[in-house]
């Protein structure tokens, strides 16, 4: 019987490493768009966190170096969406539809040289272990850093906004930026570090794909990936836990859809690639029906200018 | 003598600089390009001059200019509608991939058929294939308030994997050795060519007749009002009893239509048959057209224009300088990125003061 339980095992496992990128990417989104910061470049901050990652590991032979320059590549992108909308008072979804459109450009350029070569195999964690362990072994062992920091991060992000005085301060800025500015916050440096905070997220999100889900450089490879994280945040109605839970079930949808075909399933492939986007539409639909729901959880001031007069 | 710099919120934008700003937008496009090119390792002004001058210094340059300028505007024109009314429909390249699929598939009825009424028919089909594929996201938004920018979005990836099954699956060419195209349309699907030897076909009277037709409903209809109030204020519309969801239903189909047209436009235009690649990203780019038009008809025509150029300059430069094309996408963000920065001079004045040092003591 081939589906036997080390089998499910593995399943559990792939569809976890599939849910990393969109769990980075949309717990540090969460967060900018808690500041009431609507940062829509999420995807092309992914793709050149990941143009950069890879493009460090090759020039560097330096995994270590990779990753933090993916983030800080990440955190630069993002300057410029912070710059713009913070300092220069632009339009949130302008912007940062102009970042995705310069982040896929900007990439592909950067790319060019980078195109067929082979990736460098990623460090995994106690892969001993999940050898001898049936079933439990090939889900908690055996993966990467990175997979068990995404994992970690819901947890940490929710203490975060819920427990510590920063996170209040963030909820504030994002709540009603005014009475924050008022008790003294300097909501516009908040909204700073939230943004740059994001990007480092979502940079870290773009080197996962490149550098250990699929280790080497596609034009593009983010595919949509930036956008499902930005339709997670609404599913999960700001909370970060629910971000995990989301992030998991595409995460299956993505590796189910991958088993369909390597089975041969008699539904012609695209209609099976198709089915991520289609579900997060119908999630979208469902989530959204209940406007007093959506109204109740978003961010106040979600993607509206705040200018103090001095 | 202390130069100050002062900032001063203005009470109204001058309507002058409001158009002029996009101009200082290319020229700070066109310097930052030059610097891009410099970190390269190319001369900036040999680079810029491959990009920009080139391209159209003849006659088959300019036909290509306004080849890729009319879908450009096609789309950005429909949009227009949608941003004036703050609906956020960026799904255009989906919306124009499906009208080119609905459309083809006409066409493909008549691959081997001649007759005048086939390419009206052919058209007909592309712009309703859009509308109903901009209907999607316009009826979740209005009937299950779901957010537009993602459904919209989403549409694209789905409508790019339909049109990749079809080309590889059922329409693809029974004599095409399996290569990923459908049959050729047959002459009278394809729209007609204005000169000899030049790819400009009369599809940009599709892109003019657009530009008309905007101008009048937005500027000269109660519809047109509406949207422009319900842009700058919705609680004023909804104040004033303007029925909300059938004006977002209206934009969207507007929008999804002109997308529509600029599909079937490529596709009985310069392409001839269904592929994989029908469009690079016009949908898209055509956002950028738009705000740098200022969403008005006739700035569209001049923003269409400057866009269309980095395609054309891209491709020059790729092929003299080996320069990589995709600097066009970098050159296209780049345009919006100071478009969106040189706003700020719309809504603030700065001043810059020279004040001896005993005036400031006072």
């Amino acid at each position: 019987m081939s589906l036997d339980i080390s089998f499910i095992g593995i399943l559990i496992g792939s569809i976890m490493a599939s849910s990393v990128p969109l769990i980075l990417a949309a717990s540090g989104e969460l967060i900018t768009e808690r500041s009431g910061v609507l940062n829509l470049g999420v995807e092309g901050m992914m793709i050149i966190g990941a143009i950069s990652g890879f493009a460090l590991m090759v020039i560097t032979d330096n995994l270590f170096i990779a990753i933090v320059g993916s983030m800080l590549s990440g955190v630069i992108i993002s300057l410029i969406f912070g710059f713009l909308t913070q300092s220069l008072l632009t339009n949130h979804v302008a912007t940062g539809l102009a970042l995705t459109i310069f982040g896929i450009g900007l990439s592909a350029m950067l790319g060019k040289n980078f195109v067929g070569i082979p990736g460098k195999e990623f460090p995994v964690l106690f892969s001993s272990l999940r050898e001898s362990i049936p079933f439990f072994g090939p889900i908690l062992f055996g993966h990467s850093i990175v997979l068990y920091f995404a994992f970690a991060l819901p947890f940490l992000t929710n203490y975060f906004l819920k427990k510590t005085k920063l996170g209040l301060v963030v909820r504030a800025v994002g709540d009603s930026p005014v009475s924050a500015s008022n008790q003294g916050i300097n909501v516009i440096l908040v909204r700073y570090c939230c943004i740059l905070y994001g990007g480092a997220m979502c940079g870290l999100a773009g080197a996962y794909l490149s550098l250990i889900y699929t280790p080497q450089w596609i034009e593009n490879m983010t595919a949509g990936r930036g956008w499902i994280a930005l339709a997670l945040v609404v599913f999960a109605t700001w909370s970060p836990i629910k971000v995990l839970i989301g992030a998991l079930i595409f995460g299956g949808i993505t590796i189910l859809q991958l088993h369909m075909q390597a089975i041969g399933f008699r539904i012609p492939v695209q209609f099976l690639s198709a089915l991520p986007y289609l579900m997060t539409i119908i999630v979208l639909v469902v989530i959204s029906r209940d406007s007093r729901k959506i109204k109740l959880n978003t961010p106040t001031s979600l993607g509206r200018i705040f200018y103090k007069e001095k | 003598m202390v130069p100050l710099i002062k900032i001063e919120k203005r009470n109204d934008v001058p309507m002058a600089l409001y158009f002029f700003t996009p101009f200082i937008a290319i020229i700070l496009t066109i310097l930052g390009g030059g610097i891009i090119f410099y970190i390269l390792g190319f001369n900036p002004i040999e680079a810029l001059k491959f990009y920009f001058i080139t391209p159209i210094s003849n006659l088959y340059g300019l036909s290509e200019l306004l080849l890729k300028a009319t879908p450009l505007c096609l789309i950005a024109i429909g949009l227009s509608f949608c941003f004036k009314s703050n609906n956020w429909n960026i799904g255009a390249e989906g919306q124009l991939t499906f009208g080119a699929i609905v459309g083809g598939g006409v066409a493909l009825l008549f691959y081997n058929q001649e007759g005048f009424y086939i390419l009206p028919l052919v058209i007909l089909a592309g712009a309703i294939g859009g509308m109903i594929f901009a209907l999607i996201p316009a009826i979740l938004k209005t009937y299950f308030n779901t957010n537009e920018i993602l459904v919209s979005l989403m549409l694209v990836y789905v409508s790019k994997l339909l049109l990749d099954y079809l080309v590889v699956g059922p329409w693809s060419n029974p004599e095409g050795f399996n290569f990923p195209e459908t049959r050729q349309f047959s002459d009278s699907s394809r729209m007609p060519l204005l000169f000899e030897g030049l790819r400009i076909h009369a599809g940009i009277f599709l892109a003019l007749a657009a530009v008309m037709l905007s101008w009048f409903i937005l500027y000269k209809t109660y519809l047109g009002f509406q949207i422009k109030v319900s842009g700058l204020s919705l609680k004023t519309a909804k104040y004033a009893g303007f029925k909300g969801k059938t004006m977002i239903l209206v934009v969207f189909m507007i929008s999804g239509a002109c997308a529509g047209l600029a599909g079937v436009g490529e596709i009985t235009g310069p392409i001839g048959q269904l592929h994989r690649m029908i469009s690079p990203d016009y949908g898209f780019t055509a956002i950028i057209v738009a705000f740098l038009g200022r969403l008005n008809p006739f700035g569209i025509i001049f923003a269409s224009l400057v866009v269309a150029l980095t395609y054309l300059g891209a491709e020059t430069a790729q092929i003299f300088l080996q320069i990589p094309k995709y600097t066009g996408q970098v050159f296209q963000g780049m345009i919006l990125f100071f478009l969106l920065a040189s706003d700020y001079l719309l809504f603030f004045k700065v001043k810059i003061l020279n004040l001896k040092k005993n005036e400031l003591r006072h």
